[in-house]
């Protein structure tokens, strides 16, 4: 469970309560975002509501970097207001009686003024909220609010931002409007992120780091693009089984509207991006988005066509092979069925060749 | 004769503004701590606070008479400190009209404090507020509607007390001659034009006041975001 590199959030924990018991042990990433994933009542917003201090019946051991919050064994717990945190609520729980604009600034003024390192028009840019500023929470939309109420905890310059099921209210078409403004948190502020979420595209769009909770207890932790691929873990099963990789921008081809990217497992055509060369995208690519063939195919319509190397195979649906492949280092998943694993003698360490009909740019 | 309406309407309305005052003030921490404990203890001190509810205000008026009396422990305690005895006095009014009129504060205090909840005292507390700061900055805002109300009920309750004041305060002009009892005295002695005037103006200022409240407060609102 050790196995992220860069340790630098310890939290031991323990919650009783009738009828569920939270016992928890992790070493998270001090930076990045830190997907907290499982099924509902698995314990996850109970895990972070203990982590700021939410819980007081929670007992053990939280700290962030050098600055102890909690540890029950010298009995210290630094109440929530002491906490140098951002929360956010899966309903974003602003004040009602201020407008956007004091509820950022309500926590912004109980900030010491040496401890203020967030620039307030970077934050309001960032989430895109400069024209709702003057607005009173009730006349938001529920993606709006969400915005409103990431902006006001960011406004306290926390050292980590805690965010409960931020989504978990919206509708898809509101989802995919705060999506964006997520995923430009992720990649221009410096901050560690711990994301509370039961959906699976949430957590392969954002997910630097992964900790998979079951019952209360933790199941798996460790970089996201491994777990997602980890043949004995549920993620990599079923219909939304997805690899996800992190790709660099080559070259760009407008007369065919495509865009060249590479990474260690040789190169993808990606439908054109408006990104520049050089420039990072992250892209999940479907297990059942993903053919094998053992000679390399000429002729054919696919675009994609990688050298792998089957490292496991585990069962999925009746008839169905989960197979998970290495790709220059990097993990792929595909679903094929039991006959054709079998026609083709797939065993682990057979190399082969990957054809992938379609991906998907997060961000 | 106007001398005595004027006394009566003075006394009664410094009477109801110092005992809403002083209600307000007390019964916030009451109501705060009925609003956020459980328990047996909770039903309690909750059913001792309603009793003025259900109790006819001669048995609180005698009570309180026994108690400030000369015999009485509060009784005791006020001649110790060098006050004196209650009943009579104005203080004394004062004291029977704040638990006559008490679950009147306390209760919409309660209620606007229970229907805050927990969840902007935690969003409160993730934003550097200590439980103090929160308490002014955010709890009060949000409990306007319930002082509001408190504010009204309190002090258009004490307008109308009868029953109490007869039993501690006597009938003494100027000092503990309130409005009902003014009015009270018109009736026994006929005069039904004087007591028509006075209780007129009880039954106009009343409506007003109920009239604000509901116009003030409308109900269902606050409370904005989708409940979890």
């Amino acid at each position: 469970m050790n196995s992220l590199a860069n340790t630098r959030m310890q939290v031991r924990l323990q919650l009783r309560r009738t009828g569920f018991e939270l016992d928890v042990d992790l070493d998270l990433a001090g930076h990045g975002v830190t997907a907290v994933f499982g099924p509902s009542g698995s314990g996850k917003t109970s895990l972070l509501r203990a982590i700021a201090g939410l819980e007081p019946g929670a007992k053990g051991h939280v700290a962030i970097q050098d600055e102890i919050w909690q540890d029950d064994a010298q009995g210290l717990f630094v109440p929530v207001h002491r906490r140098a945190l951002g929360y956010v609520f899966q309903d974003a729980n602003l004040f009602p009686h201020l407008s956007v604009a004091q509820n950022m600034a309500f926590g912004l003024k109980r900030v010491a003024p040496q401890q203020r390192r967030a620039a307030l028009d970077q934050i309001v840019a960032l989430l895109g909220i400069g024209h709702l500023l003057q607005r009173q929470p009730d006349t938001l939309s529920g993606g709006e609010r969400q915005r409103a109420a990431i902006a006001r905890a960011l406004a306290t310059s926390p050292r980590i931002l805690l965010l409960d099921e931020p989504l978990a209210a919206l509708d898809a078409a509101r989802k995919a409007q705060v999506m964006p403004y997520l995923e430009k948190l992720h990649s221009e502020l410096d901050l560690p992120v711990l994301y509370v979420s039961h959906a699976l595209d949430e957590v392969a769009r954002l997910a630097d780091h992964l900790v998979l909770l079951e019952a209360g207890r933790v199941s798996a932790s460790g970089p996201a693009s491994e777990l997602l691929t980890r043949l004995d873990l549920p993620l990599a099963h079923g219909d939304t089984a997805a690899a996800v990789l992190s790709v660099r921008v080559l070259s760009h081809d407008p007369d065919d509207h495509l865009t060249r990217t590479g990474f260690a497992g040789g190169t993808l055509i990606v439908p054109q991006q408006a990104a520049s060369i050089g420039q990072t995208l992250r892209i999940r690519v479907q297990a059942r988005d993903v053919s094998l063939t053992l000679q390399k195919q000429s002729g054919t319509s696919i675009l994609n066509i990688l050298s792998v190397t089957v490292t496991a195979l585990s069962p999925d649906s009746p008839g169905q092979l989960m197979v998970a492949l290495d790709a220059g280092g990097c993990p792929l998943l595909t679903r094929i069925t039991a006959r054709s694993a079998r026609l083709l003698g797939l065993a682990p360490g057979l190399a082969l060749y990957a054809q992938i009909k379609g991906v998907a740019i997060l961000g | 004769m106007p001398d005595l309406y004027w006394s009566a309407v003075t006394l009664t309305l410094k009477l109801a503004s110092l005992t809403t005052l002083l209600l307000l003030l007390l019964g916030t921490p009451v109501a705060w701590w009925l609003a956020r404990t459980r328990g047996w203890f909770k039903s309690t001190v909750g059913a001792m606070v309603a009793l003025p509810l259900v109790l006819p205000p001669s048995v609180i008026g005698f009570y309180l008479l026994v108690t400030m009396g000369p015999g009485g422990p509060i009784g005791r305690m006020t001649e110790a400190l060098g006050l004196g005895l209650l009943p009579f006095t104005f203080a004394g009014l004062l004291l029977g009209s704040m638990i006559y009129s008490l679950p009147f504060v306390v209760q919409p205090l309660q209620n606007a404090f229970e229907t805050i909840g927990e969840r902007p005292l935690e969003a409160a507390a993730t934003l550097r507020a200590s439980p103090l700061d929160t308490f002014f900055s955010v709890v009060l805002p949000l409990a306007r509607p319930g002082y509001l109300s408190a504010a009204v009920m309190g002090f258009a309750h004490t307008v109308g007390e009868f029953g109490v004041v007869l039993m501690i305060g006597g009938n003494i002009p100027g000092r503990t001659r309130v409005l009902s009892v003014q009015i009270y005295d018109h009736v026994e002695a006929l005069e039904y034009t004087q007591a028509h005037w006075l209780a007129a103006g009880m039954l106009l200022f009343s409506f007003a006041v109920l009239l604000a409240l509901y116009t003030l407060i409308p109900t269902g609102r606050r409370r904005s975001g989708p409940a979890p």
